[in-house]
């Protein structure tokens, strides 16, 4: 695989690891960006992850995986175990946000975060418009079949860690495959944060 | 047809010849030293030059040496034959597959029904309780007489599971990945109530007399009732639904209480199997040697695991209610605090416990991964291009 097949979102959370970190991916699919830490930044990670068949993949790819929910909560872990905990496309998908945006917080050192920002135009453009709920490339899933349960804008992240005094590091945000600096809660499809308390 | 029988043909091992293996005598962990001991075994595939592709299968509770292949006598199949073999999850065409029948076992192995050299007659209840540990300490003479000094590999379920553990906390250098699958560090009360039901349902048989009966009539109706219990507890609700229903045998003798129900006589008949090659004291011994486990000995598991190197893959089994995934889970999570190479994985299936000898596509898919990485390692050559 190459560098340009890498997900635009798995490249931006790879630039913003430190090579040799421990990493906790919550939420980590068939384990592709754990895949690409561990070779590209020699990342030790750990991944947990809901999907059966998806937790078959992660085998094949030798990683180290716990099949389960996260949102049963992250009891066993101590506090800042990892160098960093991701939540990239998990949060929004998860019933206690909360609950484990704080375990993520606590036993992780520094936590990356990535969702698809719900403000984006052609959201707001469907909405307005069409008087219906959006369908984009960010927020691909029909209102009755989505697994997201939470809809947020980048905004919303930003406002919420203001007032919960999580510091925001670093904000990266995706348009279709290209980053975007200007006015990015009407031009971000997706919005990544690397945070700490 | 045919060509169905060619493929059977050709990724099975055929015919299959159980050894053994004797030594003079063994240090238990009561203290007592005990022996002659004989390990009944088998192996499958080839040992390589550096030996370093032994994978050591362990059995569960009523399990044996005759893993995989068919045996010599009555051409049974092993018990867990759609996993061992050329092309399957444990490849013997890459690995060399080592099984043996436990210590205080029947199936050939030296336990309570063996004669005792020194009065030519069986242990019987004279034959020494024997641990878990016990157990793993002979299959390790086993192993250092086949040469093998690190196994690539040690994988069993159930009991098997208990060994697997044993092997990962007593001789960590000697195991460079595990795989307990459907087990616990330690029985639960409600396992250890089954066992004990199991138990006492051989020594009120009339027949057990004190486990003196290798000569006179077996406490079969005890040692039936105990497989009874034991197989309720390896199904689940769904899948006794799925096989039985409420169907009646078609032809119910019209006697009040005969076994008119399809579960019954399904029940009755393992039953009345299980005496025919099973030995009710070795049944109290091995049961009694799973209820005694705890792989940590009192303490927290993640303490005895702390700087061990083995890779481990755990596997539970979402209706499994014998050994809830709930064990397997606590296993997984005291790798992980330990700093362990870890993952895990619970099958959804509806087998209950006995779905880690029924799901075979699922348990392959992620064994022969699992080992293919401990034995070739992680790829290093980035297939990447940054």
């Amino acid at each position: 695989m190459k560098y340009k097949d890498i997900s635009i979102d798995h490249r931006a959370i790879l630039e913003l690891i430190q090579p040799q970190a421990t990493v906790l991916d919550l939420g980590c699919g068939t384990g592709e960006l754990l895949y690409i830490l561990a070779k590209e930044k020699g990342a030790r990670g750990q991944g947990i992850e809901v999907d059966e068949q998806a937790i078959y993949s992660c085998v094949a790819k030798g990683l180290n995986v716990f099949h389960g929910d996260i949102d049963t909560g992250l009891a066993e872990y101590k506090d800042k175990s990892f160098d960093y905990v991701i939540l990239n496309q998990s949060l929004q998908q998860v019933i206690h946000v909360e609950k484990v945006l704080q375990d993520a917080l606590r036993v992780g050192k520094k936590v990356i975060v990535g969702f698809p920002n719900f403000a984006h135009y052609r959201s707001r453009f469907q909405i307005f418009f069409r008087g219906k709920a959006p369908v984009t490339g960010a927020l691909p899933y029909q209102w009755y079949k989505t697994p997201n349960l939470h809809f947020l804008s980048v905004s919303d992240f930003k406002a919420y860690c203001r007032i919960k005094k999580i510091k925001i590091e670093e904000s990266i945000y995706l348009g279709n495959n290209r980053r975007v600096s200007f006015c990015p809660n009407l031009f971000a499809q997706t919005g990544i944060f690397l945070a700490h308390w | 047809m045919a060509k169905e029988n060619a493929a059977i043909q050709n990724n099975s091992l055929g015919i299959i010849r159980t050894q053994y293996f004797t030594f003079d005598s063994l240090q238990l962990e009561s203290k007592e030293k005990f022996g002659p001991v004989t390990l009944a075994y088998e192996t499958y595939g080839q040992l390589n030059k550096d030996r370093s592709n032994a994978v050591l299968v362990l059995h569960a509770l009523s399990g044996d040496a005759h893993a995989a292949g068919v045996s010599e006598q009555g051409a049974v199949v092993g018990w867990w034959d759609a996993l061992i073999g050329p092309g399957k999850a444990f490849d013997t065409n890459k690995y060399f597959i080592i099984c043996s029948n436990v210590l205080g076992g029947c199936q050939g192995s030296t336990g309570p029904s063996t004669l005792n050299p020194r009065t030519g007659k069986p242990y019987g209840i004279n034959f020494p309780l024997v641990t878990i540990g016990d157990i793993v300490n002979a299959q390790k003479r086993l192993i250092a007489s086949l040469g093998i000094k690190e196994l690539l590999s040690v994988v069993g379920g159930s009991m098997g599971g208990m060994q697997v553990l044993s092997w990962l906390v007593k001789y960590p250098e000697l195991v460079r990945s595990a795989i307990p699958i459907a087990t616990a560090a330690r029985h639960s009360p409600q396992q250890i109530a089954f066992n004990e039901v199991g138990r006492q349902a051989i020594l009120a048989d009339a027949h057990w007399n004190g486990g003196d009966y290798y000569h006179s009539l077996p406490p079969d109706k005890g040692l039936a009732v105990a497989r009874m219990i034991g197989h309720i507890t390896y199904m689940s609700d769904i899948s006794m639904a799925e096989k039985f229903g409420r169907e009646k045998e078609k032809d119910p003798r019209k006697l009040k209480f005969t076994a008119d129900f399809q579960v019954g006589g399904y029940l009755r008949y393992r039953g009345d199997n299980f005496v025919k090659r099973f030995d009710a004291n070795s049944y109290l011994y091995i049961t009694k040697a799973m209820d005694d486990f705890d792989a940590s000995s009192g303490k927290p598991l993640y303490e005895v695991l702390r700087g061990i190197k083995a890779k481990v893959l755990v596997i539970a089994f979402k209706s499994d209610w014998l050994y809830p995934a709930y064990q397997s889970q606590e296993i997984i999570k005291a790798c992980k605090l330990a700093g362990l190479s870890a993952a895990y994985c619970e099958i959804n299936s509806t087998y209950g416990h006995d779905a880690f000898l029924l799901e075979v596509k699922e348990e392959t898919h992620l064994i022969a991964h699992f080992l293919k990485k401990v034995f070739y390692g992680y790829e290093v050559t980035g297939n990447y291009e940054i």
